[in-house]
């Protein structure tokens, strides 16, 4: 009877060059490997509504990417299957990124993807299948220490490409099961090595944007989405005030904003002020948005929760680190110490601009990913 | 080694193509390639084998030879049937758990002007004629109901069905492409109007099929051009496909006249017995009712199952599970929430489906692999559940 090997591997195969070169490394390690695509969002389905192309281009799940997943596979001689999670995906990423921004916050899906889909769903998924492991295509290297007796999550070779900042959410268990193959190598590389397989993906150009949004704007899909849904955008038209309270313009809704922002800031103040104003904060429950002068928008400290914890159990007591707030930010140095029962507090050494709501924050030590959670 | 060898019980979908059939068909693509159109030598071949195959293909339904439409599968055969009895103001009578040949053909039909209502099973996935009878209207032109359902094997009541039709006036058409091959049909016992067929259900290959239509009744072809198949279906006919069609149905005629559906039944008995027995939380739907001799719908109790059909697969067990989108992913049966059954319960079934070259040496292996699959599958499912109540209590 045809048996799997007792250490076969479940690929995540997106169709993109990274994960089509992972497969293509670990079936030429020999290694028993199967190759699984995620059926996560159909891009026809809010086509055609207000704001939305009508032409399918989106990269997540579109027939082209499935296609160029399965030929990779064919080519490579190994199993694979469209495994179908939209219900989940809808669930756990869609709606908390479409109700973080009615929020006022600026959420971050794809960490919600890798904490709920891809490490999560895919481990049992492969489980089920009778895989015990699964490698990723992202760039971010794992490995057990004796020492600590955890696995770590470290940053990648590639440090352009690190995606370590995706990836804070995992567990121990899904670390242990987790393979990131092009940890150590550079992305020029993965593309050599495809072309050198003669993978079909050898040239094809990265993903940018967030996967279920086609063309990037994110607003028409937050007003097409509810539409969808049967319900209108939530009135919340309110005033523009500056830090001290000061009622300085208006805005037709807190969703059009977020930390940070410039643009469509000036046109909305009642007079004109020389100096740019930004974005300062969303206060969703007056529908306030702040604003200021530049210089305002750098601070020093930020609350974070719903931790999670890498390279330690806990944290105790002070610690130093690198921190970084968004996907674009170089880590700066911060003192991180435990506030209340489930929270974090930090503390840059110099002040940082835009510390937004709803991205993550991530706690480095080196290359270390120490641990890290979601900013309030 | 035979034991090395995959085990295939999705007949349902497809089947293999029998060597003697192969063997059949073969002269008509090189040295009898005529067209059976031309008046020289090489078309009347191709003529003679045409006739011969529709001889055949009528002798397996009891119909006439000049009743048999020759198509190109079971889906044309059904859009046939509606596009060509259908026009707007005409009211259809359906069920929710027809093929989709059958139902986006309605939906089509909806938008052009036709009334179409979709009649719900029971729980046992049948539909009653009293259900047929209250959803008559006096402008209803056609009742399609099919005869055996691809996902449960469950026979539909269509010979009184079809009395209901016949008394009110209206057509009475049925998709067949599951029965046929299988189980004994007869048109004049049915009693229907218009009956669908498919040759790859039944050991012929994929791209042939036929659509029986009554002596008497008139319908507009869905395809013009030359008057091939009276005039009913315009374009130059599939000769090996139509003799390998002939062919499967002549040995199916044999077959069943053989006892071969006994036959059957008691291999597929050994496999649902063995499954009752061996796997705890397990039911097979429809169990109560009158099935085809080949078909388990199997709902097992916190199994993923488009997993446990990946897992299968992976160990050597072909078997389906809902029906496949565009992607390649599977979205629960619509046929089982036709029966009304929850997505969190479609989602846990699978369908198995035999045919007459299934051994009870693959029915044994197959209940051993999925046994152990299934227990696999439960044990990291509750493993699962267990995690996700901590979390959700670490939360609280």
């Amino acid at each position: 009877m045809p048996e799997l090997a007792p250490d076969t591997i479940a690929v995540a195969m997106s169709g993109g060059v990274d994960s089509s070169a992972v497969a293509a490394l670990l079936k030429a390690e020999g290694r028993s490997i199967v190759g699984l695509t995620l059926q996560l969002w159909d891009q026809r389905r809010l086509a055609g509504h207000e704001g939305m192309p009508e032409q399918v281009q989106g990269r997540c799940c579109s027939m082209d990417d499935v296609y160029d997943a399965r030929r990779v596979a064919e080519q490579l001689g190994i199993p694979y299957y469209v495994v179908n999670q939209q219900r989940r995906f809808e669930q756990d990423v869609v709606k908390p990124f479409v109700n973080e921004y009615l929020n006022g916050r600026t959420p971050v899906p794809c960490t919600l993807c890798n904490n709920h889909l891809k490490f999560d769903q895919l481990l049992v998924t492969a489980r089920q299948i009778g895989a015990d492991r699964v490698a990723t295509g992202h760039y971010a290297r794992v490995e057990y220490s004796q020492e600590r007796g955890r696995w770590l999550l470290m940053r990648p070779a590639d440090t352009a490409k690190d995606q370590s900042y995706f990836l804070f959410g995992l567990t121990q268990d899904q670390l242990a099961h987790t393979l990131f193959p092009l940890g150590n190598m550079v992305k020029p590389q993965v593309r050599a090595l495809a072309a050198e397989q003669g993978l079909r993906v050898a040239a094809k150009p990265d993903s940018q944007e967030i996967c279920f949004i086609p063309g990037g704007d994110y607003k028409a899909f937050l007003h097409a989405y509810l539409e969808e849904q049967g319900k209108a955008m939530p009135e919340s038209s309110g005033e523009l005030v500056t830090a001290a309270g000061e009622v300085v313009g208006s805005h037709e809704g807190i969703q059009h904003f977020t930390v940070g922002q410039k643009k469509g800031v000036q046109q909305r103040l009642h007079a004109h002020h020389a100096t740019p104003f930004y974005v300062l904060g969303i206060e969703p429950a007056q529908n306030r948005v702040i604003v200021g002068e530049e210089q305002e928008l750098h601070q020093r400290h930020a609350l974070v929760d719903t931790l999670n914890w890498i390279a330690l159990d806990d944290l105790r007591g002070p610690m130093r680190v690198l921190a970084k707030i968004r996907h674009r930010h170089e880590p700066a140095p911060a003192t991180i110490r435990p506030h209340g029962d489930s929270m974090a507090e930090v503390e840059f050494d110099e002040p940082q601009r835009a510390i937004t709501p709803g991205q993550a924050a991530i706690f480095f030590q080196q290359d270390l990913v120490v641990g890290g959670g979601w900013i309030r | 080694m035979p034991n090395e060898q995959r085990i295939y019980m999705d007949a349902n979908a497809t089947t293999p193509v029998l060597p003697e059939v192969v063997d059949a068909m073969l002269p008509y693509w090189t040295e009898h390639f005529g067209n059976a159109s031309a008046v020289h030598e090489h078309g009347r071949i191709a003529r003679s084998a045409l006739d011969e195959a529709r001889e055949h293909v009528a002798a397996l339904i009891g119909a006439s030879p000049s009743e048999i439409t020759f198509t190109s599968g079971g889906t044309e055969s059904d859009n046939q049937a509606l596009f060509g009895a259908l026009g707007p103001g005409q009211h259809l009578i359906t069920s929710r758990m027809e093929h989709h040949a059958v139902l986006h053909a309605a939906e089509e039909l909806d938008k052009r002007g036709v009334e179409v209502t979709y009649l719900d099973c029971d729980r046992d996935g049948v539909v009653s004629p009293e259900q047929v009878r209250d959803a008559l209207r006096p402008n209803t032109r056609l009742v399609s109901i099919m005869l055996a359902n691809n996902e449960t094997g469950v026979l539909q009541p269509v010979r009184e069905i079809a009395a209901v039709a016949r008394e009110h006036g209206c057509l009475m058409h049925s998709d067949a492409v599951q029965a046929c091959g299988k189980t004994p049909v007869s048109v004049r016992e049915l009693g229907c109007d218009l009956l669908s067929l498919s040759a790859h259900k039944m050991h012929a290959p994929k791209g042939v099929g036929a659509l029986w239509t009554r002596r008497g009744v008139r319908i507009r072809p869905l395809l013009h051009g030359g008057p091939h198949e009276r005039q009913r279906r315009a374009g130059t006919e599939n000769v090996p496909g139509i003799v390998a069609f002939g062919e499967a149905c002549r040995r199916s005629t044999e077959w069943l006249r053989d006892g071969g559906a006994q036959l059957l039944e008691a291999l597929h008995q050994r496999f649902e017995t063995g499954v009752l027995k061996r796997i705890p939380e397990a039911l097979v739907h429809g169990s109560q009712v009158s099935r085809l001799p080949n078909t388990t719908s199997l709902r097992l109790t916190d199994v993923d199952s488009e997993a446990l059909v990946i897992a299968l697969d992976l160990q050597g067990l072909s078997i389906s599970g809902g029906s496949a989108c565009t992607s390649g992913a599977v979205e629960p049966s619509h046929v089982l929430i036709a029966m009304g059954l929850t997505e969190e319960e479609a989602r846990s079934t699978v369908r198995i489906s035999l045919s007459r070259l299934n051994t009870e040496a693959e029915v044994d292996r197959a209940l051993d692999i999925l046994d152990r699959v299934v227990q696999r599958s439960r044990t990291i499912e509750a493993v699962n559940a267990a995690s996700c109540e901590d979390i959700q209590r670490s939360h609280a």
